[in-house]
């Protein structure tokens, strides 16, 4: 019964919203907006298929290894800054910078510096999510509590140890809230690194069939970038669920009190 | 980390413990001489933005092997700060403090803090169980003595059903008892708490006292138990010491005579601990008034010159 409650919340609105598209396209035959069964039938012939391994993966995978490398370069970075007053104070206006600056324009420098390939387009993505990830390491680490630390230093827990057993977990809830941000930036410079000087990918394959007004395939081009949001989002939940079980029973408890 | 030798378990100073050098075992008598901890001319002076602030001027003391002792001084005297030094978490300004003939210059391995802030100074990440099994595993204690020291410990502490509990999901005094187990897991020579009791209820209160008593007597561990409350040092304490109020010097150092069994109930209600409960309520409110005996102030005049 609550398995069916928790399905039917998950459904619900969407299939409202699919049903209230079908509806207000039943008459009409627009150009620019195609029925859903059409869509559906486009999305299949699009994307399933070669093109699911020349573009679809390629992307996925620079995605992936962006990420990967923003939240490690984050976590590294926000530990060593948030640890040490002087680099932090030294970090902190260069930070403010550097996170100004909008990714998407770094993109033709990139191209300049690393040219058009791989690299570049997964230098985009880093330099865009590694900022959440960063920020809010540091966050979580200078926010450690000061009798937690002093109890963690009377025993003796200090160096690597005193990382493992206290500082990463400590920061854990802020981290994991800037890699939640880092993955919807990740998407979108995913597809901004493929619409210049591209040959594949996801990006690149949208913006092609666009200029050739091949509508309903741009349109579920943009249905799949949704599913892989929806898909991410759905990843990062269990894995939060999991690492954060304690903060979120920790919050209940405060809550209540 | 200068000794890595797990403190006796059995009675109180058992003879056997003593220092390695000692040509003959001593008796548990002459043990109990033993200094254990000295605190020699303890002065802390803050820097701040509103100026240097003094919490310490200069405490001077010594703790004996197996000890009991209560510091007690009123509300900003500088007792978290001394402890801190002690523990080896604060530099003093000047002075020193000596822990088995080492001076101490970071945190011992032979020394426990129970800290006041029982809710913030257990990992909330970590269950009970967890959280006693830390300190272990970071010392690289084995497998199997850790499994057999957390059970020890968390049955000492009357918490054997709740090692899969997290810390969040207990009252105030079963978190405290979980900071008393993890202490006492991790088999120190001296144990330090700092107003480990001020945040709970009465009832939990007088009941963590007899542990502390309890935990004294079975592990035969050195204390020094840090409160504002007078009746708490004196129903615990071998001996209390009495801070004045800040610049903190020992304004007194008192025996306390009572018998070795205590009892809530009867302790309390004796002429004896009414008599010592009055001496030292006094000599805090002369503490307070910033009056300080004639020969301690002596003392301190002749270490200044
Ligand atoms: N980090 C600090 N910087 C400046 N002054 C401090 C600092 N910590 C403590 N003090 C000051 O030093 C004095 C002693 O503080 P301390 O916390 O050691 O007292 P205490 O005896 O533990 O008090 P309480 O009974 O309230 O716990 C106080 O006047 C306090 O304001
Ligand atoms: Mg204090």
């Amino acid at each position: 019964m609550r398995a069916l409650r928790s399905v039917f919340y998950v459904v619900a609105l969407p299939a409202a919203l699919v049903a209230l598209w079908w509806l207000l396209t039943l008459g009409s035959d627009s150009f620019w907006v195609p029925r859903p069964g059409e869509l559906v039938s486009t999305f299949r012939e699009v994307w399933i298929g070669p093109r699911f391994m020349d573009d679809v993966v390629p992307s996925l995978t620079r995605l992936a290894v962006g990420l990967v490398l923003a939240i490690a370069l984050g976590i590294l970075g926000g530990l060593a800054i948030g640890s040490s007053r002087v680099l932090r104070r030294l970090s902190e206006p260069v930070l403010e910078f550097f996170r100004a600056i909008p990714p998407p324009v770094l993109v033709p420098i990139l191209m300049v510096l690393v040219g058009v390939n791989d690299t570049m387009k997964v230098l985009v993505i880093v330099s865009g999510a590694v900022w959440p990830v960063l920020l809010n390491t540091i966050e979580g680490v200078r926010g450690i509590d000061e009798v937690l630390s002093d109890t963690a230093k009377s025993y003796g827990i200090h160096g690597t140890s005193r990382i493992t057993m206290l500082t990463l977990p400590a920061a854990s809830p802020n981290f994991m809230t800037g890699i939640r941000q880092a993955l919807s930036i990740g998407l979108i410079l995913m597809v901004i690194s493929e619409m210049f000087a591209s040959s594949s990918g996801l990006g690149f394959t949208i913006v092609q069939f666009q200029r050739s007004f091949a509508v309903t395939e741009m349109w579920s081009g943009i249905v799949l970038l949704g599913l892989i949001g929806v898909l991410l989002a759905g990843i990062y939940s269990f894995v939060e669920r999991r690492v954060l079980r304690w903060y979120h029973g920790l919050k209940e408890v405060e809550q209540s009190e | 980390m200068s000794e890595t030798t797990p403190s006796p378990t059995g009675q109180p100073a058992a003879p056997g413990a003593a220092a390695p050098s000692a040509p003959t075992a001593p008796t548990a008598r002459e043990e109990r001489q033993e200094v254990l901890l000295s605190v020699r001319g303890v002065r802390k002076i803050y820097p701040s933005a509103a100026g240097p602030v003094e919490a310490v001027r200069d405490l001077t003391f010594d703790v004996r092997r197996g000890e009991l002792a209560c510091i007690v001084g009123p509300s900003g005297a500088g007792k978290t700060t001394l402890l801190k030094i002690i523990a080896g978490l604060l530099e003093p300004t000047s002075g020193q403090v000596i822990l088995e003939g080492e001076p101490v210059s970071g945190p011992p391995r032979t020394m426990a803090v129970v800290f006041q802030e029982y809710g913030r100074s257990l990992f909330p990440w970590l269950t009970v169980r967890g959280n006693v099994e830390l300190p272990l595993k970071n010392a690289r204690v084995p497998a199997a003595e850790r499994a057999r020291r957390i059970d020890e410990a968390l049955e000492a502490v009357g918490l054997a059903h709740a090692h899969r509990r997290y810390p969040w999901q207990l009252s105030g005094g079963m978190q405290q008892r979980v900071a008393i187990a993890r202490a006492v897991a991790y088999e120190p020579h001296i144990l330090l708490m700092d107003e480990p009791f001020a945040a709970v209820d009465a009832q939990t209160r007088a009941d963590l006292e007899d542990l502390v008593r309890d935990i004294w007597h079975r592990l035969g561990v050195t204390v020094l138990f840090v409160t504002h409350d007078i009746d708490e040092s004196v129903y615990l304490g071998e001996r209390v010491i009495i801070l004045s109020s800040s610049p903190t010097v020992v304004q007194e150092d008192v025996h306390i005579d009572l018998p070795d069994e205590r009892s809530q109930l009867e302790t309390r209600s004796t002429k004896q601990f009414a008599d010592l409960r009055h001496h030292i309520y006094e000599q805090i409110q002369l503490a307070k008034a910033g009056i300080v005996p004639a020969q301690i102030a002596a003392g301190v005049t002749q270490k200044e010159v």
